[in-house]
């Protein structure tokens, strides 16, 4: 670490202690970095790396019960852990500031965008009400907001995220703060707008010399913006170095393993060739909300318009787009979870679309799905065997022979049958996943749906499922929907891909010439989005 | 799970203090027979109006006259309130218990058809608005009236008004689970409504209730306590802890040891119901959890 530039921040030996009962000891040990002015250091990590937890150490906003226990944080010359509290909040927003990862939560929801800047000036600095107005108005332009005198007067719920995180960004830098500290920033946002994020967040970083910790489970994000990289795992440093040293010739074996985990975002040459007949066909589906009537004016949303598409038996089909494009209602649709507006959906011979939801319950086990969120998946309250046997048992199989499927079906997603009569929060994230894959296959489907399956999960993981999803495909020759929102997934996992765009299929085909030769413009600015693309990660 | 969730609750001080209480208000109303009381209706002329503690000779309903300690003293008609206080435990606890059952089987029947049917919904919760609307005393009143004075129309009409809250209650539980996946992964495998409303979504709003259910228990104890001593409730000779304070108030400035005992038991019993509901809120309700993590 002989950087020339006179570190900003300074983290020595920092060991951060955790309330006893915790599932360690440390929530982090031994972390040393520095951040040198106009630098960018990224603190790489999955979840329960202990990233956010140094991050709110330097903030000094670690929750009561956990307290740094050893170590050293310097910004400049000054010692922060000596710092009282009311000395630690000067230097709060005019020397270190921070930006959050959901910014409607950090954003006060009942003050004008323009007034919230205007307080923190009117806290921080001696300007009188004009000059800070201006200086706000400037500050919103530096940020690329559109009409900066509109956002001004505007709430935060009438802005869209990428709005509001400009917001953020905005009040953390118009105190022009030595220290930048971002906390997985852009997560919560489409990929495009991460991508204006990303670059905007680089471009005022270099003009103003701020120094930038920034905190990311996202490798594409790292190779995008970093200029060092510290790599954590379970609240250990693992490895530190500049980005291209860690990211293109990696020393430590963790480290290899999460670039080894990173789906590169060019499609594998297809060898399979489909022929089949469709399990799973949708034909020119529409579904359009209202809402208003009575008493307002009434308004129509178009979520999916004419999609029409065909699944093949042991073929996997990607619909990728960004949020609100659609593909989420497509999928519901197509499970009767809500009801389409318009067209058909054919599940072989039976027609998904029509009749009542009695009618299609013996349909219903044929298409199965797998929901994102799998925290929110699984019943808290049940345990996961049962969960596993409600499908079968509710389509009269006995219970006994529906557990002894259920204990097959545990080994086959990877996980010991002795686990069945636990209940989900005893599961990782991960295995809470391949439990509702279980789940799912546990009506022998024809046809899976992943809704999202694998993007609430760290990257080491994701990569466990899609591989067990492959697999389980080629054994049992389902035919596969998958949905997401990420192309390098999309990439690896697909056949054949659908881009989705405001309700319309804006282009679709085989996934390496929509990848390779995208023909659409909004194709063309989904792939230049995605972050990372032009890096060349280590080989693994 | 369960067992760390059922540790907490019994880490919880106030659950400690209400479930003590309780169990001790329990044991006298079980027991009430057998620790030294009478007749709590049998009137003994001679001692009227007998400050506690009093050493008198008590003539019983077999004619037999005996030394007896009042350990409450006697009311104006010389009924030992010490007797009177304790078969009272018994109503009190009765209808508490019976007012919170009935009103959470019912309002989550109710809440349940409401947050889960948009069309039972419309309908059900203006009715509800509307039973809201009528003062519970002023309803009570009028049951009393229409079906006279017996434990079961007390019941009733400190249950009714009731109902409302817990429907309110659960619908808003239900309207908030019925979006979660794990209920449309219970749609997708097949899972019939009447089970996902049985499985899922019941046992995942039963915390709040239960907590519900103590409050409800809590305000059934005092109003019981406030139809009797406005005459509403049942009838005087039946001790309950409102009559026997109706008649100690003619003669509060001389004997206000009449009112005292059963204020003091009534006061203690809803503390306790209250302290062991806020305890169960503290460790079982998720938004509390951390609250009570850190004392």
């Amino acid at each position: 670490m002989s950087d020339p530039r006179p570190a900003v921040l300074s983290v020595r030996d920092l060991a951060v202690a955790l309330p006893p009962g915790a599932d360690r000891e440390l929530a982090v040990e031994h972390i040393s970095f520095d951040v040198g002015a106009g630098e960018i250091v990224c603190l790489l990590g999955e979840s329960g790396s202990g990233k956010s937890v140094i991050s709110f150490a330097v903030m000094g906003l670690l929750p009561d019960n956990v307290h740094v226990s050893a170590g050293e944080i310097r910004l400049g010359d000054t010692n922060l852990l000596a710092l009282t509290p009311a000395q630690l909040r000067e230097l709060r927003g005019d020397e270190i500031a921070m930006i959050f990862q959901e910014p409607m939560t950090a954003l006060n929801p009942v003050m004008t965008c323009g007034a919230q800047l205007d307080e923190l000036l009117a806290e921080h600095t001696l300007l009188s009400a004009a000059e800070r107005r201006s200086k706000t108005l400037a500050m919103f332009e530096a940020v690329k907001l559109p009409e900066p005198e509109r956002i001004f007067a505007s709430f935060p719920h009438q802005l869209s995220g990428g709005q509001r995180q400009r917001i953020m960004i905005a009040m953390a830098l118009i105190l022009e703060p030595k220290l930048l500290i971002a906390d997985e920033p852009t997560t919560a946002l489409d990929v495009t707008t991460q991508a204006e994020v990303l670059a905007l967040i680089k471009t005022l970083q270099r003009e103003r010399g701020t120094a930038v910790l920034f905190i990311t489970h996202d490798m594409g994000v790292v190779a995008e913006i970093a200029d060092r990289v510290v790599v954590l795992q379970q609240g250990k440093q693992v490895e530190a170095g500049p980005k291209h040293d860690v990211l293109q010739s990696p020393q430590e074996d963790y480290t290899r393993m999460l670039i080894a985990a990173v789906p590169p975002i060019d499609p594998p040459v297809l060898h399979h060739h489909f022929a089949d007949a469709p399990a799973l066909s949708v034909h020119k589906l529409c579904k359009t909300y209202s809402s208003g009537g009575w008493l307002q004016k009434r308004r129509e949303t178009r979520a999916a318009t004419l999609v029409s598409f065909d699944v093949r038996p042991g073929e996997t089909v990607g619909i990728v787009g960004e949020s609100g494009s659609g593909k989420s209602t497509v999928a519901r649709c197509i499970t009767r979870l809500i009801d389409p507006s318009q067209g058909e959906v054919h599940l072989r011979d039976v027609e998904l679309h029509a009749g009542s939801h009695e009618a299609l319950k013996a349909a219903r086990k044929r298409i199965q799905i797998v929901f994102q969120d799998p925290y929110r998946s699984l019943d808290p309250r049940q345990r996961v065997g049962e969960a596993i046997i409600e499908g079968p048992v509710n389509f009269g199989v006995p219970r006994e022979q529906a557990m002894a499927r259920a204990r097959e079906l545990m080994t086959l997603v990877r996980l010991s049958p002795d686990v069945l009569s636990r209940y989900p929060n005893e599961f990782s994230g991960g295995q809470r996943q391949r439990i509702s894959i279980a789940r799912a296959l546990a009506l022998d489907p024809e046809v899976l749906i992943c809704d999202e399956a694998v993007s609430a999960l760290d990257v080491s993981v994701q990569a466990q499922v899609l591989k067990l999803l492959e697999e389980i495909q080629s054994k049992l020759n389902l035919a596969i929907l998958f949905i997401t929102h990420d192309l390098r997934v999309a990439a690896q996992i697909c056949d054949r891909v659908l881009v989705m765009q405001s309700g319309i299929v804006v282009e679709e085909g085989l996934t390496r010439d929509v990848f390779l030769a995208p023909k659409h413009d909004y194709t063309r600015r989904l792939l230049a989005s995605a972050p990372g693309r032009e890096f060349r990660f280590a080989a693994a | 799970m369960k067992n760390a969730t059922i540790q907490r609750v019994l880490r919880n001080g106030a659950v400690r203090f209400g479930a003590i209480v309780l169990a001790v208000l329990v044991t006298l109303a079980a027991l009430a027979p057998v620790l030294g009381t009478v007749d709590p209706a049998w009137l003994d002329a001679v001692n009227m109006n007998q400050p506690p503690m009093t050493k008198a000779d008590w003539t019983g309903p077999d004619n037999q006259t005996a030394p007896r300690t009042l350990l409450m003293g006697t009311d104006s008609f010389g009924r030992d309130i010490y007797s009177r206080v304790l078969y009272g435990t018994r109503i009190s606890l009765v209808v508490g218990v019976a007012v919170a059952v009935v009103a959470l089987l019912i309002g989550t029947f109710f809440g349940l058809m409401a947050g889960y049917f948009r069309r039972v919904d419309a309908v059900l919760m203006r009715v509800m608005d509307g039973l809201m609307a009528i003062p519970g005393i002023l309803l009570a009143i009028a049951l009393v009236a229409a079906w006279g004075a017996q434990l079961s129309t007390v019941i009733i009409a400190i249950a009714v008004p009731e109902i409302p809250r817990v429907t309110r209650l659960v619908r808003s539980l239900v309207l908030s689970i019925r979006e979660e996946p794990y209920i449309e992964a219970a749609i997708s495998i097949g899972t019939p409504t009447w089970k996902i409303l049985l499985r899922h979504v019941l046992p995942n709003s039963i915390a709040p209730m239960v907590v519900q259910g103590t409050y409800v228990c809590a305000s059934a104890i005092l109003l019981e306590a406030i139809l009797s001593f406005l005459g509403l409730g049942l009838p005087s000779e039946i001790p309950t802890w409102g009559n026997i304070m109706a008649e100690a108030r003619v003669v509060f400035s001389s004997a206000p040891h009449n009112m005292w005992f059963p204020g003091i038991f009534l006061a203690f019993t809803v503390l306790a119901v209250n302290l062991l509901g806020d305890g169960l809120r503290d460790t079982l309700d998720p938004k509390f959890n951390k609250r009570g993590a850190q004392r």
